[in-house]
């Protein structure tokens, strides 16, 4: 017998996710499966469009959204008619009618249409009825966002109509792209779906802070334009003046379809609990175009429950099955404002209990809604450490500590362990990819070893990124069940990829065997010979074991380190001049000035570290930028020392306890530019007010009085941030420099390659750092010593090299004449609306 | 912005350009040509041999004659895509264009 056809229609989060459970219990044989979409593509992740707007969209970005490419459907045997749009239904002759000509029979049909923008009537907003007016846009489909990118490029502003989640996610990623944003939210306040009035307008704070201006109150009333959008005219009659508008004011379900084919339609299609159509046996609906018990959600963690049920139901694998509704949670997904709500904002009952701590200052708010000892409500803004106990608990109903303010504040509750193993298999961990904690473990038990093994196999964790702390935790709780160590891969501690050793056994056969050029020791000890992935590192640990003495090999170095400064997204670099310890002088600056005159520097910016950056120089310039500017490299680009910054201390300070400027400039000058195998960013503060940010650097000290410096290692304020342990106090400024030398030496000697001091420090120990470095346990002090010095006496400017190239072309353009125009021309001056002229379009990882 | 200079002779289908002496390239590195137009980033492997591929990297334009390069492949100084002088795939998928070149008696010979 031929197999019966199911049609899908909508190839979105629902329906194609409805397909996957439908093949998972073995649908694929029972059925032939035609899916329909509208949209000309695979299957992707909505919610990813957030992302792929903030990240400006590259090709990279956009191919990651996938979740199913068109080759899933065919190797699955499904006929995926991407593009193609059905516009009818025939009930009684159980066809449908897709709008490139195509009849096509069924026996069961899925209905997943999901929703569409919804346009507020307002003048102005369309040009006819189906062409909205240019720069006007809706926040829905991949072409939507790769639309708003491409207009959003070389504009000034963008009105956001709707200051809910998705307009707040849209205000943020066009503000990301460099536009200036206002938001328009005609409510009390942004979300309030998910907010109170308390915890609104401590958000609004939040939001502004970050740049986005926010309009309460304020209704659009009009859209003026001239061909494209010019500005927004408000209830009050005033106009905003803005190149663009996106429109997030609420979303309608797709249900023209069923309505024309005499299915009941509410606000979305009329379900029962097994996600049939109440009017026809054979029709399903499923997701945002879906209505149960009264409730559409706008949301994926509910289709994936009812993407669940309708399979279990279709196939006959379980036809008791049921829908039950599904509990609601959201959290933000703009970077910098940490938001998550779910269930209730306020208590609706009489004994409902209500929990609050708000603190508007710091863009802190939290509260919970308990209802007969269960959580029924919470929201949580700018601290969510407390959120994956308290959705589990939402969830689950589980038991909550009779202490209620242990559910706001990490007072105590269920560690991370322990709460791993309390949670129900069935638990959802990551809602955006649907994976449940049942679905990790049964990755890990099928013999998936490593963490990231288990996150590519199941995608956990891969949607908006808020849950991979818990699966993180998930799995590794499950392989400790399994009995099995989270799998160490081998190669983690050898110091470069090609050679199996780690770094004190690769010390020891490159001093032992001579080896003093990269191309030896990869002749000598790399089995697999030459490897551009190893060169940079090896390079570096050649200075330091050979101070003036190893074979330079230019091609072994890394582009920076070629040409003595940092390349830039467009090919360009950026030069740093060493201003020692941030103390400069009028005859620096005006070089400085001068040089940016004199080639024309797209911008010159003060740096967080103290000095002065020319950024956009041409790599053929650099030698002669050099010269001009006659100062020393400022190693901004390099793995290896930084720079030393300073606060004025106490020649100047009313405070100053120590001369900390002069112990800067001492440490800086002596320890310059020396290779090591991640930065050194210094800081010496001049007492604990520590303005030079002292206890977050590599090497921070602090004056303490009577010529006393504490010592603190291992601090960061970067992509980490950890407060730096204190190692010890030292008598005198001989004592500081000496001692920060030992340090830097050992450092350089065991750190692994990239390794930055804040995780070197926890690594080896603090407390072994002190016996070892502070008091000499081992006798190697003097030995560091007196390495150090052979590498203080073998440094050389850089720079000079500007005026001997040390090879042909070093200085030669590796990209001329294409015009690269990513990287915009500043001026240092604002844009006419007093903001700046917008940033450049895409983020790049980091180099190195 | 002068690109090195370069002198074309015809052959048959693709026409081979002499690009000047191997010398302007150091060892294990590689530097960009104008060849008709067109952006070339031209290596020289340890081992002597030459390769020629596009001078853009396909992800966002970072230039590939600044990359670090082995026997196989060659590692864009932007974000690290590492591209098969072989075939010009790299594990994430984008792929550059391969030019065959040679070296003739000392001098840089490229076809395109
Ligand atoms: C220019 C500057 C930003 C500025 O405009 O102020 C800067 C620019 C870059 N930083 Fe930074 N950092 C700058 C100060 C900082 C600081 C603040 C400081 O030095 O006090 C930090 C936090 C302190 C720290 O490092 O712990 C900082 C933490 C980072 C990090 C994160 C490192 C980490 O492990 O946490 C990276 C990424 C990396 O190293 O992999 C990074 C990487 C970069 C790179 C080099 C990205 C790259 O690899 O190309 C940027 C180069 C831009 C360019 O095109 O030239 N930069 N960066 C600052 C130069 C300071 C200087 O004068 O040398
Ligand atoms: C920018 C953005 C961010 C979001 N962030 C989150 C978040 O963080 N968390 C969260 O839970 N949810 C989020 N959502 C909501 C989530 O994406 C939706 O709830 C989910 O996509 C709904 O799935 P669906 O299949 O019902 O609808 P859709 O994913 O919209 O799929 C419906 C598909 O059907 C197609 N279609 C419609 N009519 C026809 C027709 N007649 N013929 C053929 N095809 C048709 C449409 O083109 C579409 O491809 C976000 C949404 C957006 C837009
Ligand atoms: S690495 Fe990031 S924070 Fe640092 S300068 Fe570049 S963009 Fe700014
Ligand atoms: S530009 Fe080459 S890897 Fe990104």
């Amino acid at each position: 017998m031929e197999r019966p056809d199911l049609v899908v229609i909508g190839n979105g989060m629902a329906g194609a996710r409805t397909v996957e459970e439908i093949l998972a219990r073995g649908g694929g044989r029972q059925f032939r499966i035609t899916v329909f979409g509208d949209e000309p593509y695979g299957n992707y992740n909505r919610i990813m469009l957030s992302h792929v707007l903030a990240s400006g969209g590259s090709a990279d970005d956009i191919a990651n959204i996938y979740l199913n490419p068109p080759d899933w459907y065919t190797e699955n045997g499904v006929t995926l008619r991407a593009g193609v749009r059905v516009v009818r239904i025939d009930r009684f002759a159980r066809k449908v009618f897709a709008d490139d000509g195509t009849i096509m029979s069924y026996d069961k049909l899925i209905i997943a249409t999901g929703s569409r923008t919804f346009f507020p009537p307002m003048d102005g907003m369309w040009i006819d009825d189906r062409t909205l007016t240019e720069g006007v846009f809706g926040f829905r489909t991949l072409d939507d966002t790769t639309a708003m990118l491409d207009y959003a490029r070389g504009r000034r502003s963008a009105v956001v109509i709707g200051g809910g989640l998705l307009g707040l996610e849209a205000a943020h990623g066009l503000q990301r792209q460099g536009l200036r944003v206002h938001v328009l939210q005609s409510g009390p306040i942004l979300m309030n779906q998910q907010l109170d009035d308390e915890a609104g307008a401590i958000l609004r704070k939040v939001v502004e802070r970050m740049g986005i201006q926010v309009r309460i109150g304020a209704r659009a009333k009009a859209i003026r334009s001239a061909g494209s959008v010019t500005g927004v005219v408000l209830s009050d009659g005033a106009l905003l003046e803005t190149d663009m508008v996106v429109v997030t004011a609420g979303i309608r379900a797709n249900v023209g379809l069923a309505v024309v084919s005499g299915l009941t339609v509410e606000r979305a299609i009329v379900t029962d609990d097994q996600m049939r159509s109440v009017d026809d046996p054979d029709i399903y609906a499923v997701g945002e175009c879906a209505q149960h018990r009264g409730e559409v959600y706008g949301l994926v963690a509910p289709l994936w429950e009812q993407a669940t049920v309708l399979a279990d139901h279709l196939t006959g694998a379980d036809l008791k099955a049921a829908y039950h509704g599904s509990k609601t949670a959201t959290k933000l997904k703009v970077a910098g404002v940490d938001l998550a709500a779910m269930g209730l904002k306020r208590p609706e009952r009489e004994d409902d209990e209500f929990v609050r701590f708000s603190e508007p200052k710091h863009g802190v708010y939290k509260s919970v809604v308990v209802r007969d000892g269960k959580l029924v409500g919470a929201t949580l803004l700018g601290d969510v450490s407390k959120v994956a106990f308290l959705t589990q608990s939402f969830d689950r109903g589980l038991p909550l500590p009779e202490e209620r303010v242990k559910l706001l504040f990490e007072l105590a509750g269920p560690s991370g362990a322990q709460s791993v193993a309390e949670m129900e298999e069935s638990v959802q961990v990551c809602n955006c990819n649907g994976v449940s904690k049942g679905a990790l473990v049964s990755c890990v038990r099928s013999g998936t070893r490593s963490v990231n093994g288990v996150i590519a196999a199941t995608r956990a964790g891969k949607g908006c990124g808020s849950c991979k702390k818990l699966v993180r935790e998930v799995i590794e709780w499950a392989m400790e069940q399994g009995g099995r160590a989270v799998e160490v891969d081998q190669s983690a501690n050898w110091y470069v990829p090609a050679i199996p050793l780690d770094k004190s056994a690769l010390v020891a056969a490159i001093r032992e065997r001579g080896l003093r050029s990269v191309s030896q020791v990869f002749a000598e000890l790399a089995p697999g010979g030459e490897d551009a992935a190893s060169k940079m590192a090896l390079t570096s640990l050649l200075r330091i074991i050979w101070p003036g003495t190893h074979v330079d090999e230019r091609d072994a170095r890394f582009i920076n380190d070629r040409v003595h400064a940092n390349i830039q997204r467009d090919g360009t670099f950026s030069v740093v001049p060493q201003i020692v310890a941030g103390v400069t002088n009028p005859e620096q600056l005006r070089r400085i000035a001068d040089v940016a005159e004199k080639y024309d520097i797209p911008m010159l910016k003060i740096t967080g570290g103290q000095r002065i950056d020319l950024l956009g120089v041409r790599k053929e310039d650099l030698p002669n930028v050099w010269a001009d500017l006659d100062m020393p490299s400022g190693y901004a680009y390099g793995k290896s020392f930084r720079t030393v910054k300073t606060c004025v201390g106490a020649d100047f300070c009313r405070y100053g306890l120590g001369n900390s400027t002069q112990l800067g400039i001492d440490i800086e000058r002596r320890y310059q530019g020396l290779e090591s195998p991640a930065k050194l960013k210094l800081a010496v503060a001049g007492c604990p007010r520590n303005c030079s940010e002292a206890m977050v650097k590599d090497i921070g000290l602090v004056a303490v009085g009577e010529d006393r410096w504490e010592v603190y290692i291992g601090g960061a304020a970067g992509a980490s941030v950890r407060k730096g342990d204190v190692f010890t106090t030292v008598v005198g400024r001989d004592e500081a420099v000496r001692l920060t030398g030992v340090f830097i030496q050992y450092y350089r000697e065991n750190a692994r390659w990239l390794e930055r001091t804040y995780d070197f420090v926890p690594r080896v120990g603090l407390a072994e750092l002190q016996a070892l470095l502070v008091e000499d346990r081992d006798g190697i002090v003097a030995g560091l010593e007196e390495r150090m010095q052979a590498s203080i006496e073998a440094y050389a400017d850089p720079w000079l090299e500007g005026r001997a190239p040390v090879t042909p072309g070093q200085f030669h353009n590796a990209l001329p004449l294409i015009p690269l125009p990513l990287v915009p021309i500043r001026d240092g001056s604002s844009s006419p609306t007093g903001v700046p002229v917008p940033t450049a379009i895409a983020t790049n990882g980091a180099v190195g | 912005m002068s690109a090195l200079p370069v002198e074309s002779v015809n052959t048959h289908a693709k026409t081979a350009h002499r690009l000047g002496p191997v010398d302007a390239i150091p060892v294990g590195e590689a530097r960009t040509f104008a060849v008709t137009g067109i952006q070339v980033a031209v290596f020289r492997l340890r081992d002597g041999t030459l390769r020629a591929t596009q001078a853009q990297c396909p992800h966002a334009g970072g230039p590939l004659a600044d990359g670090q390069i082995d026997l196989m492949k060659v590692v864009c100084p932007l974000h690290a895509r590492a591209f098969a002088f072989a075939d010009g795939r790299c594990a994430e998928g984008d792929q550059i264009r391969i030019y065959p070149a040679r070296d003739e008696a000392g001098e840089i010979v490229v076809e395109l």
